[in-house]
């Protein structure tokens, strides 16, 4: 992390400061993270930037209310003052209390962790990098309606070491890589998007430079950029209810907004309300809530190789998990902290996280799953007589308890008698989601399961992205609201 | 944690310049510290101090083009991050629409950026407004939720062309929403350079009426609705409308709401807006990331598409200069005369919303937003309130309702860096409904 000071004596001093000034419990986050991002748009680099960021964040615990604070200077003088600021804001944060912050316990860990990566991606050269990207760029390029394109990758790399005052000290390490290309076409006042491999960022994986290479963003290109062409003069998607096949980028969403967040425990008892929202999932429907049909299941696993909601222990020192959040149809967990779970008389399931040393961390997604089923895509489509199949996400919306939801996407095709066929435009989609979870009769299978890297999930006051995972493969909805285009 | 002050940034940005062999070169640094305090069912749950700093450098050679970030503002950590960006730039390929890092253009301006009230509020002071929020709300036997933050701050832009900018500056924002009984909700914020002006009981109390006014709602069945849009509402409305396309990147490339109608009159004749970043009454900042000073840039006057925001880039592929809005924002809407319950009395079958919640873009050239409604919506029918209402999801385009707007509130509200009045808009389309 750094050769300058002995990182565990200064988390102890740290540590012991802060006990020293009263702290109940105290813990102590050190992170360094280093971020590269290219991104060319219309064939030009736009935007090459590489920027790191180190410091360090103390939280502490006193008379049952929270205090945090944090610097970019890891230093004694720094270390020492910090801890002193988190016991003062603590202090004050209990003088509004209704009752006190108690932490489910947990098992004290020691250790180092490292994800697997093959190729670094901070060492691969530039040129090849914008090379890559270049190649894959001309190619969306080559029909004249494209007017603006972007090719780009991202890269982070984290390491982070978490001490507590129960003892626990953890230094885990991880790199993740994505990219992605998009194709827009205009003609007129029409505007259309095509991306690959996904539309919110492209695709992700807590791996190196190899899962980039694997995109085959070159080969990809071609049929993107057609696709954006071809939707100019494409027919509106038809509005009224139909049978929607959902795939890629935009099922990962739809298990995002309306699986994901409500089940997030600290929404669930409010601590949300004033921003993100509160959820409908509320305790009273655990283990017995019909969430969606016997079709849906879906978990939360943070044990998932090469998963962006993947890690070895979260910034509680919790280990990672994995447990059902939806089973047979029937809702069965929630993402939860220390604080929240003692609440509900359980262990923390280990899912409080921050994006960096400077935030305090909350409740977050880890990979939140749809696990397969049993059809092929082929049956899926073929089982079809008439309906609509959308794909990748073009804009989206859902109510504060994460109930009434109106998703748009891409692209969309006709399905008759059991065939894909034209292209539609301009796919907007709503429901409630109960009742949308509820008419879902078939998944696909493992063969067309793909784990999706989301690292841009927005929560939290100061604003925090997390970096989440969504295993989804294409699945079928019965009678779902279309909306007509506006 | 102290601000740095101007020489001394002014000293660490000429360690980069000095030490950079790029044909140009900018730099900035921010320094700085904030705290938040974030409350819910009436408890403080998370409470922050921050500090922090950072520095960006860009680096320049010929058309080629890269820049890096840190945090690390030490002498020796500036001149490792030149030497980064200056062997990234280098593997750079040109960028022809590339011309030149902005020359300085005028003289930046003062403004009202700075408040040693806000600059000296302590834990303790947030926490006792908290608890004056939680005595509005526990007069309605409600609870109270939101986060009062404090931002003191200072940056500092140089570059080898002559750009020596510098500011310090402070911001306060206290939001609060009441939950009461029977279902109600309420939300009301206040936001300013100085905190002293933010009054936390009346927050409290305005949040508080709104949730005790919203309680028992009733399903409104969808369709189109005459609608007022408290303040809140059109501060929310103008953050998504600037997303569609009053940047000139998107107006380049032909995908702004914009495009093609520049000059015409799109919106109603009682819409201004307009983008100001010396206004006092917005949380004034005098330049941008580049540090060119922030002009007054008309989006819409008199219901005429006017202008759209340019950094050095966007303006430079047009020969123009830039407006000073390579990052940052200060959007206005200009007041009219008219007050709430005046266009309350005028609706005949209508519904007022206090804010927007998660809406996002449907259609860029129509700047089609779809959305929630959230923390108060009400029916009202033949001039009176007649019952809240749970919450509406709707699907409108921003353009066509400015293009509807029949009257303009007289009291403006800052609300999350934009400055905006009521309006009263003569249709907006509701698509559905939700449980709450």
């Amino acid at each position: 992390m750094t050769d300058s000071i002995d990182v565990k004596h200064f988390c102890e001093k740290v540590l012991d400061r802060a006990k020293a000034l009263g702290a109940d419990y105290a813990d102590i986050r050190i992170v360094r993270r280093d971020n590269e991002s290219i991104n060319l748009r219309t064939g030009k680099v736009e935007y090459l930037d590489q920027s790191s960021s180190y410091g360090f964040g103390v939280r502490a615990l006193i008379d049952g209310a929270w205090g945090f604070a944090c610097s970019p200077s890891v230093s004694d003088e720094a270390g020492e003052r910090i801890a002193g600021e988190a016991v003062n804001i603590a202090r004050a944060s209990a003088r509004v209390k209704v009752k006190d912050v108690k932490l489910a316990p947990v098992e004290v860990h020691e250790g180092s962790f490292k994800t697997d990566w093959k190729i670094d991606p901070f060492d691969v050269p530039l040129d090849e990098k914008i090379g890559y990207l270049r190649d894959a760029d001309e190619v969306l390029r080559q029909d004249a309606k494209v007017k603006v394109t972007d090719s780009f990758m991202e890269f982070y790399k984290f390491n982070q070491v978490f001490a507590s005052t129960e003892g626990a000290y953890i230094e885990q390490k991880k790199v993740e890589s994505g990219a992605g290309i998009s194709a827009t076409a205009i003609e007129g006042s029409e505007v259309q998007t095509r991306s690959y491999p996904g539309s919110f960022g492209g695709d992700y994986s807590a791996v190196g430079y190899e899962f980039v290479q694997s995109l085959e963003l070159i080969e990809h290109a071609e049929q993107t950029a057609r696709e954006a062409v071809a939707l100019l003069d494409a027919p509106v998607c038809p509005a009224g209810p139909n049978t929607l096949i959902l795939q890629g980028s935009i099922l990962a969403l739809q298990v995002h907004e309306s699986c994901g967040h409500p089940i997030e425990l600290d929404r669930v008892f409010g601590m949300e309300s004033s921003f993100a929202g509160t959820s409908f999932l509320t305790p009273e429907k655990l283990n017995c809530f019909r969430y969606g049909s016997e079709a849906v299941n879906i978990t939360a696993d943070a044990t998932l190789p090469g998963g962006l909601g993947s890690f070895y222990f979260d910034d509680e020192g919790v280990p990672g998990q994995r447990f059902n959040v939806v089973e047979e149809g029937i809702f069965k967990g929630y993402l939860s902290s220390r604080e929240t779970a003692i609440q509900l008389g359980q262990h923390s399931t280990g899912a409080m996280r921050a994006d960096n040393w400077n935030r305090m961390p909350i409740i977050r997604m880890t990979n939140i799953n749809l696990l397969p089923g049993d059809w092929s895509f082929d049956e899926l489509i073929a089982d079809t007589p008439d309906g609509i199949y959308a794909a990748d996400i073009k804009s989206w919306s859902i109510d504060d308890k994460r109930l009434n939801f109106l998703f748009g996407t891409e692209i969309a095709w006709e399905i008759k008698d059991g065939s894909l066929g034209r292209i539609l435009k301009n796919p907007i989609y709503s429901g409630m989601t109960p009742e949308f979870w509820g008419s879902c009769d078939a998944v696909c299978g493992e063969d067309d399961w793909h784990l999706y890297g989301i690292p841009n999930c927005g929560k939290g006051e100061p604003a925090q992205l997390a970096h989440v995972g969504h295993g989804v493969a294409p699945a079928r909805f019965n009678n779902v609201r279309m909306e007509g285009a506006k | 944690m102290k601000l740095l002050g101007q020489e001394k940034l002014r000293s660490l940005m000429q360690v980069a310049l000095s030490h950079s062999s790029a044909d140009q070169t900018e730099v900035n640094i921010r320094t700085g510290n904030s705290a938040l305090t974030r409350f819910a069912n009436s408890t403080i749950h998370q409470n922050m101090g921050f500090e922090n700093y950072s520095v960006g450098v860009r680096a320049v050679f010929g058309k080629k083009i890269a820049s890096g970030s840190g945090n690390d503002i030490s002498e020796q950590g500036i001149r490792d991050l030149v030497d980064k960006v200056i062997a990234i730039a280098r593997h750079q390929d040109e960028n022809p629409d590339f011309v030149s890092l902005p020359e300085p253009v005028e003289r930046i301006p003062q403004v009202e950026s700075y408040s040693q009230a806000t600059d000296d509020m302590t834990a303790e002071d947030r926490a006792n407004a908290v608890r004056q929020i939680v005595i509005e709300s526990d007069r309605i036997g409600g609870t109270a939720a939101g986060s009062y933050n404090k931002n003191v701050h200072e940056h500092g832009v140089m570059n080898s062309l002559g750009v020596d900018s510098y500011y310090q500056g402070t911001s306060a924002r206290l939001t609060c929403v009441v939950t009461g009984p029977d279902g109600g909700f309420g939300y009301a914020q206040a936001h300013g350079v100085d905190s002293s002006h933010i009054q936390p009981g009346a927050i409290g109390a305005e949040a508080s009426a709104r949730a005790y006014e919203s309680r028992n709602p009733i399903d409104a069945p969808p369709g189109d609705y005459e609608c007022i849009l408290l303040p809140y509402a059109v501060c929310d409305m103008l953050y998504d409308l600037r997303y569609a396309g009053m940047g000139a990147m998107s107006y380049q490339e032909g995908h702004s709401f914009m495009c093609g109608k520049m000059g015409q009159k799109i919106v109603s004749e009682k819409v201004s807006i307009w983008d100001d970043g010396r206004d006092p009454r917005t949380i004034a900042t005098p330049f941008d990331g580049e540090g060119i000073a922030k002009q007054h840039v008309d989006i819409f006057k008199n219901g005429v598409a006017s202008g759209v925001l340019y950094g050095s880039y966007t303006a430079h592929r047009e020969g123009k200069k830039s407006t000073g809005h390579s990052g940052g924002i200060n959007l206005v809407m200009g007041p009219g005369d008219a007050t709430i319950p005046e266009m309350i009395a005028s609706t005949k079958r209508g519904i007022m919303m206090t804010r927007f919640h998660y809406a996002n873009i449907t259609h860029l050239m129509t700047a089609a937003v779809s959305g929630m409604t959230r923390d108060g919506t009400f029916l009202i029918e033949d001039g009176k309130i007649i019952s809240p209402v749970k919450n509406l999801r709707f699907n409108q385009s921003i353009v066509e309702a400015l293009a509807n707007v029949q009257m303009v509130g007289k009291d403006l509200v800052l609300d999350d860096g934009i400055l905006a009045p009521a309006i009263k808009t003569s249709k907006f389309t509701f698509l559905s409904g939700t449980a709450f």
